[in-house]
């Protein structure tokens, strides 16, 4: 284990890069100060972007997420 | 040097590419590979193009999916949609990467003629009708006479008899308006180096809704590392491996410059020195010109021969003697010069592009005079 504050997330995930980019290009645009991370593995191996927000983010991120294929959003403490 | 080749890639390419290209190899890392800021400047770009190669097609941002050029997408759709039992019909103006896959799948081919002006006979689709008809292959825009097919009525024709649409745009993207919607187009395949201005080695497919090409390419995606197979969902869906995101920024800038700029002004520069070229040759005697280049809408490609003489032996007389670049042979579409009957003489091709001079072209046909006086 490393030595980082844990604290909980707000983590969407996506099938493609190209839909955590829309993510983040929506999310700029509406002032999220969330940001692209690796998927944590608790979520799914392998490799990927997930999208990493404050927890009482959740309506604008669903707001974002309209328009965008994603796979799920979790509430996460990483 | 007078370059008359832009048909097989633009030149010189815009200042702004280049710059994009430089600032790229000096702050990107690899696209869509990690979650720290090199990473995410190479995926931001490749994201940014897929948005401008949207708007200029009117496609899917999310269904624009990047390859190494128009030849890869074609085979990417070919070899990805058409089975050997299926009836495809296409035309005789087509270039090798659209008959070739095609051959490869093994489908019963239709090939539409020419008529004397080397239009493709599109009024004959509905009698090529078979019942196991899947899809109808075309070039917007035809490499060696510059014609134009009319897109918008095949995909209408297409969207009434419910078969795909594949569009070769290799030598239309950049040139003429293509709207994927509104001419029902259901592959858009296109490169990225010619009319679109950008650098070699990028290109790309855009798939309309309800189309579930099966991948040519399989491997590295970036995402579900321990799926025994590449991801469904598009763009990812026909992109393996490590994208070109160096050259996709040139292609990005280029592409917004032209979304910015408009078609219309570049594409009448490039038509009026055609015609020109046109209007001052066909008068001589001993040329011979392919295509219809006074149609209204004509890309801006002139294939001639002089006389019976080798396309070879004159297109390397006007470089060596004039410093005229122009490309010779079969230019890689064999059924065209079948109906020409052109297969030994091939053609010599002049293709124009708004970046060159009326003086140049006038400097072509002073060598052109002087080679047939000779």
């Amino acid at each position: 284990m490393i030595k980082r504050k844990k604290k909980e997330w707000l983590i969407v995930t996506f099938h493609t890069t190209a839909a955590a980019f829309q993510m983040e290009n929506t999310a700029k645009n509406i002032g999220l100060t969330g940001r692209l991370i690796p998927v944590p593995r608790e979520i799914s191996a392998g490799c990927g972007l997930a999208w990493r927000d404050e927890k009482d983010k959740q309506e604008e991120i669903k707001k974002c997420l309209e328009n965008i294929e994603y796979e799920k959003i979790v509430l996460l403490t990483i | 040097m007078i370059y008359l080749d832009n048909a097989a890639t633009s030149f010189p390419k815009p200042s702004f590419v280049k710059q994009a290209v430089i600032d790229a190899m000096d702050n990107i890392g690899s696209d869509g590979r990690g979650a720290h800021e090199m990473t995410l400047r190479a995926s931001r770009i490749v994201y940014s193009t897929r948005q401008n190669i949207a708007k200029l097609f009117n496609a899917d941002a999310m269904r624009v999916c990047f390859t190494l050029n128009a030849t890869m997408a074609l085979n990417t759709a070919i070899l990805g949609l058409i089975n050997a039992n299926d009836h495809v019909i296409t035309s005789v103006q087509e270039h090798n990467s659209v008959l070739r896959p095609l051959y490869k799948t093994g489908a019963d081919l239709t090939f539409l003629p020419i008529d004397e002006k080397g239009n493709v006979k599109i009024d004959m689709l509905g009698g090529s009708l078979k019942a196991n008809t899947k899809a109808v292959i075309l070039s917007h825009v035809s490499n060696v006479t510059g014609n134009v097919i009319d897109i918008k009525k095949v995909g209408q024709f297409c969207k009434e008899h419910n078969l795909y649409f594949i569009v070769d745009a290799a030598q239309s993207a950049g040139v003429f308006d293509i709207d994927m919607k509104e001419m029902n187009i259901s592959v858009l395949c296109f490169t990225g180096h010619k009319g679109l201005l950008g650098v070699q080695g990028t290109g790309g497919l855009c798939v309309a809704e309800n189309v579930d090409i099966n991948p040519l390419v399989v491997g590295g995606s970036g995402v579900h590392s321990f799926s025994k197979t590449h991801p469904d969902e598009y763009p990812t869906r026909l992109e393996a491996g490590t994208l070109n995101a160096h050259g996709l920024a040139g292609l990005n800038a280029s592409v917004k410059w032209l979304n910015e700029n408009g078609l219309a002004s570049l594409r009448e520069k490039e038509t009026s020195l055609a015609r020109l070229f046109y209007n001052e040759l066909c008068n001589l005697p001993q040329i011979k010109i392919y295509g219809d280049v006074l149609a209204e809408n004509h890309g801006a490609i002139v294939s001639i021969n002089i006389a019976d003489e080798d396309a070879g032996i004159v297109s390397d007389a006007l470089y060596e003697d004039f410093g005229i670049c122009t490309r010779a042979g079969a230019h890689c579409a064999p059924l065209i010069h079948k109906a020409f009957g052109t297969e030994n003489q091939g053609m010599v091709r002049f293709s124009f592009s708004h970046q060159n001079t009326e003086r140049e072209v006038i400097k072509t046909i002073q060598a052109i005079k002087q080679l047939v006086a000779e």
